[in-house]
């Protein structure tokens, strides 16, 4: 497996390819300052949840700098606590005595969301999956043995952790992961 | 190639695979309406367990149910895989934990959450980590329990069927939900006779969040994947997804005619046990086995962009 591009976004940095990125704003407004300076025309991310702008920014730096996003046939990430974050934002919506579901928040009641949004937004039409883990050193053997399954043609794979447990708790190591 | 040495079913329909075979052979289906089952919630049809079950109690019985060797349990050269969307109240990690604590396993175990699909999905991981030589068995256990949480977020959907659903009839109106727990065991260790997972494939549609794309592009591509190396006339029996949603169904019908099976019978059992989530890819793979080995299909009549398949062969 060789390794070509690696992102680490936490709420107070960012770090492409070992390299600092300058950043004015921290927490989820830090997601936000990213998106307008690399992104900017795709008005969808501001429906998408903390989890969702997190993988999506993270896969947007690594695949523009790269131009490697239609090489990209699967889109592999995990995490420890699932989409607590956005499930609790939607338990806010069925309180007792308050009781006003909301099917925008109940889409992202689910980890995998994160890989459908990335997919969409590059047009992967390869696997998407997303494991809930101890630690984020246990996703590396799960990935090596999709990268060597029979019958499969996967070459790259976009990987790694995507983790948001609260509002502004969130922590994201993404990498470009070659068959080669 | 891995290969299938136990199951079980715990569902509304009975304990173990075979007492749901029997409910599914004599047309017996668990769906029923349910009023006051949770607060503020409107009236919905869904398969439940009369008494509500705590999850984690439920899979233990579930994979004592599908496994006699206490030993294989407990051994390093075992790797527990749980599917599930939702977990034990919204908690995904800490059960699958406690599950493989309960059998006094050491490995960290692995939770697959990929919507309705987490099901195939958990058996094709249990298929790449075998293949891989990480561990000689797999306990893979699905299972979902329906909540206040899940209902209220369907129905708000309006995803959901006020009658028992209809899978592919052109009358269909929405899903039911279900209630299931469901566990297979794979082995890397060759078996003479038996079913074996010979293939499987996941792939995303790239189109919608929560709507399938028109031309069933995910699953056409899982059909091929899967199909390499054999012809439509070679299959026995196919199970389809079925939720009964009109743009699920016709997606899954556009992609198994562009993959050349509409002449295969097809298994669609959500009228039976309603979407059991995280279980319904456990539930269905064990039935559509024991469906093919006695000859009998039964069919009487999605949500997620991710699409997956597997392939069963039985010597």
């Amino acid at each position: 497996m060789r390794v070509s591009q690696e992102i680490e976004i936490t709420p107070t940095s960012v770090i492409l390819n070992g390299t600092p990125i300058a950043v004015s704003e921290t927490d989820s407004k830090m997601l936000v300052e990213l998106y307008r300076r690399y992104v900017g025309d795709y008005p969808k991310f501001f429906k998408m949840d903390t989890l969702s702008r997190l993988g999506f920014i993270g896969a947007e730096m690594m695949l523009k700098q790269s131009d490697t996003s239609s090489q990209v046939s699967a889109v592999i990430l995990a995490n420890h606590s699932a989409s607590i974050k956005n499930d609790n934002d939607y338990l806010a919506t069925i309180s007792e005595g308050n009781y006003y579901p909301s099917p925008a928040l109940f889409v992202y009641t689910l980890p995998n969301i994160v890989t459908g949004e990335i997919a969409i937004r590059h047009h992967i039409q390869g696997e998407t999956s997303f494991y809930i883990l101890d630690k984020p050193e246990q996703l590396k053997p799960i990935v090596e043995a999709t990268l060597n399954a029979k019958y499969s043609s996967l070459n790259c794979v976009l990987a790694g952790w995507c983790e948001c447990s609260k509002a502004d708790t969130y922590y994201a190591k993404l990498q470009i992961i070659w068959n080669n | 190639m891995v290969y299938c040495i136990g199951h079980s079913i715990i569902s509304p329909l009975g304990e173990g695979s075979l007492a749901n075979l029997e409910a599914v052979r004599t047309g017996r289906s668990g769906l029923r309406m349910y009023d006051h089952r949770f607060a503020d919630v409107e009236p919905f049809c869904a398969s439940l367990f009369d008494e509500p079950q705590a999850f984690v109690p439920l899979c233990i019985r579930s994979v004592e149910m599908a496994v006699n060797e206490q030993s294989m349990l407990s051994s390093k050269d075992t790797v527990f895989i749980l599917s599930t969307t939702k977990g034990d109240n919204l908690d995904l990690w800490t059960p699958a934990q406690t599950i493989a604590e309960h059998f006094g396993n050491p490995n960290p175990p692995v939770v697959v959450s990929n919507a309705c699909t987490s099901g195939v999905c958990a058996q094709i991981t249990a298929k790449r980590l075998l293949e891989a030589g990480l561990y000689k068995y797999a306990v893979v256990v699905g299972c979902d329990i329906q909540t206040r949480f899940i209902v209220s977020g369907f129905q708000s959907f309006k995803a959901l069927s006020p009658e028992p659903c209809q899978p592919f009839s052109p009358e269909r109106k929405g899903l039911n939900l279900g209630e299931a727990a469901a566990t297979i065991v794979y082995t890397s260790n060759p078996q003479p006779t038996g079913w074996r997972l010979v293939a499987g494939s996941i792939h995303n549609d790239a189109n919608h969040l929560s709507a399938p794309s028109r031309t069933g592009e995910g699953a056409y591509r899982c059909l091929t994947d899967v199909m390499t190396g054999v012809k439509p006339t070679d299959i026995d029996l196919l199970g389809v997804h079925g939720t009964a949603t009109l743009y699920n169904d016709a997606m899954e019908q556009t992609a198994i005619e562009r993959a050349g099976l509409q002449q295969v019978p097809i298994s669609a059992l959500k009228p039976f046990f309603g979407h059991t989530m995280g279980a319904a890819g456990v539930v269905e793979t064990i039935l559509c086995m024991l469906q093919a080995e006695q000859s009998f299909v039964k069919m009487l009549s999605g949500f997620g962009g991710v699409n997956a398949a597997i392939r069963m062969l039985c010597e």
